[in-house]
């Protein structure tokens, strides 16, 4: 069962200050909550990625679904699009009800806590005081480590994957490209190109620059190696180009500028030292790296689960081998399935046995 | 349980589980696919955690609901707090690691109590092995060769024993066990193949003891 919804909610009360209103979450729903509303897992979708997680077509369609590792006979799942989006949630391509406009860059800067504020906001009208757990990778590893640093109580386990509690130097320099890409296309005209054309080739370039750091270099020499396309065109060039135009489709440039600012200034250490943050925090962590992800290497996620351990807290931790890179995190359905069906099955077993 | 099998009376995880007291926290060093802590949180009820190196025998464990670290041991215990576990479990592993005493300490550090199981190498067999050959003695027990063995210590019953004393480590439980390992033991985990179809013990351990099991605890704090 899958439901496509929104809502709307008359403000939200970002970190830096200014208080957004009103605020629309788009969301989707697989699955039925039980009775007693424990049963439900928030899905945390990554940079690009929106609410439509399941279901035909849905960025973890082969990991939600009846028998899959988010098994819908069982779990009721949701995924909402983030804020500062493009796909159904409050952004900057929203309008601004004051001017009748588009926000563009007048959209007030956003954080990682803010998104997951919103994200509480929508779990608590849903009526669930707790969720069994909140998962994502990438980009939404780092949510759902929000959400169990904020919200500890309400969040039974935490299985960010391929996640890092703060972007390195090298990760914040990938958005800079990208950022620096959209904003040195006139077409993007200080962020004021709504209705008109937009910056799609500085979009495209920042894309193929992301998709670089999703793969690895065995993953590419195995899909493209130095295979021609054409005489004068080499394969891989052919793919980043097409998945660059095929972005610009779906994603608005003013949002990657504002989704990777908030990526990059997330810094859970900002608010004391990981251990000090994790103290007395009786919520599980399942923490999955890839031996191949060079952009979220395994030291980043051994960071977090080193502060768990240091604290005595719950924390299982595997660094799934594949070849895939960052991509990964989508691509390996096995092995992840076999992790978070068994890792979930037995959270659910504790959460009822306490509940 | 297919993998519980009574022999001489007692079944391979209730030597374990004799020593473990209900509703305490464990840790499992070296714990493969976890089956023993599976055992113990569904039998006795405990707060159990792992640590294993291979990434295979990880995910098992953690796709069996138990919370396993992938890491290396030696190493993973000194990121847990002190007196974080009531008990450390190591079996068959103390003759593989590169500084045993260190790794002993850190155990009794991070746990009330401590369980060691080991090969003893002062088993007759190996003397025997040992005296006849005159090379590096390989037995049912230590069926490596020199140059491709896991094992880089060889301690005895009497070794434990006079670590333990130096240390002031006091010896709660001692269970010494001799007899052949079944055969078709490919479903048991490595802890329980290392302890599985032998019986117990009781005269000469260091002489007639081919595995040890040693329950310790820190005599120099009260716990």
């Amino acid at each position: 069962m899958m439901t496509e919804a929104s809502t709307t909610f008359e403000k939200l009360d970002l970190d830096c200050g200014v208080a957004l209103s009103p605020v629309e979450v788009a969301y989707e729903t697989y699955g039925a909550l039980n009775a007693e509303k424990t049963n439900a897992i928030l899905v945390l979708h990554a940079f690009s990625g929106d609410a439509h997680a399941g279901g035909e077509g849905g960025w973890w369609e082969n990991m939600i679904g009846p028998g899959k590792a988010f098994d819908t006979h069982q779990y009721f799942v949701i995924c909402s699009n983030v804020l500062g989006g493009c796909r159904g949630t409050t952004g900057p391509s929203s309008i601004n009800p004051e001017t009748g406009c588009p926000w563009a860059m007048s959209f007030p800067a956003i954080t990682i806590a803010d998104m997951v504020r919103l994200q509480k906001m929508l779990i608590d009208q849903l009526g669930i005081a707790r969720l069994l757990a909140v998962v994502g990778g990438s980009m939404g590893g780092m949510q759902a480590l929000e959400w169990a640093v904020t919200y500890p109580e309400q969040v039974a386990a935490a299985l960010p994957i391929a996640a890092t509690a703060r972007h390195s130097a090298q990760q914040i320099a990938f958005n800079e490209v990208g950022r620096q890409a959209i904003m040195a296309d006139p077409d993007w005209n200080g962020g004021n190109y709504y209705g008109g054309k937009p910056p799609a080739r500085g979009l495209a370039v920042a894309r193929m620059v992301g998709h670089i750091t999703y793969m690895s270099d065995q993953s590419m020499r195995e899909k493209f190696g130095r295979r021609l396309r054409a005489p004068d065109q080499f394969e891989v060039e052919s793919y980043l180009q097409y998945r660059g135009s095929k972005f610009v489709d779906r994603f608005d440039a003013n949002s990657y500028l504002y989704i990777t600012r908030a990526m990059d200034s997330f810094d859970l250490t900002q608010r004391g030292a990981l251990p000090s943050l994790f103290e007395g925090i009786r919520t599980r962590f399942l923490v999955i790296s890839f031996t191949s992800d060079w952009l979220y290497p395994s030291y980043q996620s051994l960071e977090i689960v080193s502060a768990l351990r240091s604290r005595n807290c719950d924390v299982a931790y595997c660094n799934l081998t594949s070849h895939y890179g960052h991509d990964a995190f989508l691509v390996e359905v096995e092995e992840q399935t076999e992790l978070l069906r068994g890792f979930l099955a037995s959270t659910f077993r504790e959460a009822s046995r306490k509940a | 349980m297919k993998i519980i099998r009574e022999i001489y009376g007692r079944s391979d995880y209730a030597i374990i589980g004799a020593l473990v007291e209900a509703r305490t926290r464990v840790l499992d060093l070296g714990c493969g696919e976890g089956e023993l802590l599976a055992w113990l949180k569904e039998n006795k009820a405990v707060d159990g955690r792992g640590v294993e190196l291979t990434g295979a025998r990880v995910q098992r464990a953690i796709a069996r609901g138990v919370s396993v670290y992938q890491g290396d041991l030696e190493s993973a215990l000194d990121d847990y707090p002190d007196r974080a576990f009531d008990y450390v479990i190591l079996s068959q592993t103390l003759q593989e690691t590169r500084d045993p005493r260190r790794v002993l300490r850190g155990m009794l550090r991070i746990g009330r109590r401590a369980i060691v199981a080991f090969p003893n190498f002062g088993h007759w067999r190996v003397r025997l092995a040992h005296l006849w050959t005159g090379r590096a003695p390989k037995t049912g027990l230590f069926p490596y060769d020199w140059y491709d063995s896991p094992n880089i210590h060889f301690l005895t019953v009497l070794d434990f024993e006079a670590l333990a004393q130096k240390e002031n480590w006091r010896v709660e439980h001692r269970i010494f066990l001799a007899g052949r390992r079944q055969e078709n033991a490919m479903l048991n985990p490595p802890v329980l193949i290392f302890l599985a179809g032998r019986r117990q013990v009781r005269l000469l351990p260091n002489l007639m003891g081919e595995v040890a099991v040693f329950l310790v605890s820190n005599g120099a704090v009260k716990s």
